[in-house]
């Protein structure tokens, strides 16, 4: 209850499987435990509470990860959406 | 062990590398003449200035003023390496950020305890918002452990980051090119102590970045402060149109016409940068735009009630459009504050957007061509 929640099924976030080789980096580094090591695999039990911030995708040492990761504030947003380049917050 | 070569970037090397800044890994200390500086610690490299764990009056003054958004830009210390009380060649390194409410609070949260601080030079950006920036990041880092030849100060080649940094660099390549092992440490700083003394373990708790009422309260002034700078606008032009095209004179016309509309972008920016972040958890709603004006609509209610406004001789459409300007300024704001929040993701921010921005912009118009048309037959 009163639990804090964005969307469901809007991220971006993908894991392959064949490229993971169960360092458990992307666990370690994700700060809403979307990861799980299962069978030496990363596993995605919470893809939902992704927030896009990118840290496993740039700690996973074999690519296997894939995130549109961003800035997601308004200026940022509004900038490309009119195709400008600058500043966010 | 592979320490970088002096004069010689390791950037160079990185695939990801972005443009290699002038004296990037030119050995160079901070300065000692910063205020917070106590005293130095003797090194093999040099002498690294000194801080303590005690905050004074002037840090935690500074800490009120940016708070409230001044001078926010330039509340920074100078990047390199810092000596907390009288570390060793043995004592742990702890990476941070540039901005000094950060570094401020680092060093208090490690009383009594002997460490070195390698401090990122983030352009004065929290450690988080620069590792999703990219500025507290992997090159960034290689420069400074170069510059502060920090593999000549320590034996170890350990390094405690903080978890939130992650976004920004890669610990892998931190190993490979700096010889230098990362520890993510725990999300928040109160965790840091336990996570030194039980061997740069993190337990499942510390990994997890919450949003609790405390951490939505001390942004509020921030938000309100850049709430009123972009509201300012349409009080200003609420007020002189009031009072050029309602009937008397400009100063009553002003007031009689100008007034409502003004404080319904005022009740708009309290609801969106005041009440939405404080009850985010207990606001209907999944889309920050929709918490933002659901507040809107009770708090406009509350204050045209209690202030008696609602029960003058104003006309429907003039009660109409303040209530749309409230509510368009409140779900903007409202909105606005997913990029304050620590749960939000940019696919989700966008989808949001690109639904409530029309909305809000109708809203907004519709508000103020009702109220053009209230004034002008009123």
């Amino acid at each position: 209850m009163f639990e804090l929640r964005y969307f469901e099924d809007v991220v971006s976030l993908e894991c392959d499987r064949e490229k993971c080789i169960g360092c458990g980096m992307c666990a370690v580094v994700c700060p809403h435990a979307v990861f799980t090591v299962k069978e030496k695999k990363a596993s995605m039990i919470a893809r939902n509470l992704c927030m896009e911030c990118g840290a496993c995708m740039r700690n996973c040492p074999t690519g296997a990860i894939t995130v549109e990761a961003g800035e997601g504030c308004v200026r940022a947003i509004i900038n490309e959406l009119l195709g400008l380049e600058g500043p966010c917050c | 062990m592979n320490t970088p070569v002096d004069g010689k970037s390791p950037m160079m090397v990185l695939p990801m590398a972005k443009e290699v800044p002038a004296g990037a890994g030119t050995f160079r200390l901070p300065a000692v003449d910063q205020c917070f500086v106590l005293g130095r610690v003797t090194t093999k490299v040099g002498q690294v200035p000194s801080v303590g764990s005690e905050l004074f009056t002037k840090d935690l003054y500074g800490h009120f003023l940016v708070r409230w958004n001044i001078g926010r830009d330039h509340f920074t210390v100078e990047p390199g390496l810092y000596a907390l009380g009288d570390p060793t060649v043995d004592s742990p390194v702890l990476v941070t950020a540039n901005y000094k409410m950060t570094f401020d609070l680092l060093r208090r949260t490690l009383v009594g305890r002997h460490v070195w601080i390698l401090v990122l030079d983030t352009k004065g950006i929290n450690v988080w918002c620069a590792a999703g920036k990219g500025t507290f990041g992997t090159e960034e880092m290689l420069d400074r452990i170069q510059a502060s030849r920090l593999g000549e100060v320590v034996s170890h080649r350990q390094l405690i980051v903080p978890q939130l940094g992650a976004p920004g660099l890669a610990a892998f390549e931190i190993k490979k090119h700096a010889g230098f092992r990362v520890s993510y440490g725990p999300v928040m700083m109160e965790d840091l102590p336990e996570f030194l003394d039980n061997g740069y373990q993190a337990t499942a708790k510390m990994r997890i970045k919450k949003f609790p009422f405390k951490e939505r309260l001390v942004l509020i002034p921030v938000e309100l402060m850049q709430g009123l700078q972009q509201g300012i606008w349409l009080i200003a032009f609420f007020m002189l149109l009031g009072g050029l095209v309602g009937d008397g004179p400009f100063v009553q016309a002003a007031f009689i016409n100008g007034l409502p509309p003004s404080l319904a972008v005022l009740v708009g920016i309290a609801a969106g940068n005041v009440v939405t972040p404080l009850l985010l958890p207990w606001i209907p709603g999944r889309a920050f735009s929709i918490k933002g004006a659901i507040s809107g609509l009770v708090v406009f209610f509350i204050v045209f009630a209690a202030s008696g406004i609602w029960a003058m001789d104003y006309s429907w459409p003039a009660g109409l459009s303040w209530l749309l300007i409230t509510l368009a300024v409140s779900s903007w704001f409202g909105m606005a504050f997913t990029g304050a929040s620590t749960f939000t993701s940019l696919n989700g921010v966008r989808k949001e957007m690109l639904r409530a921005m029309p909305a809000q912009f109708i809203g907004i118009v519709a508000g103020v061509i009702l109220w053009a048309v209230s004034v002008w037959s009123g």
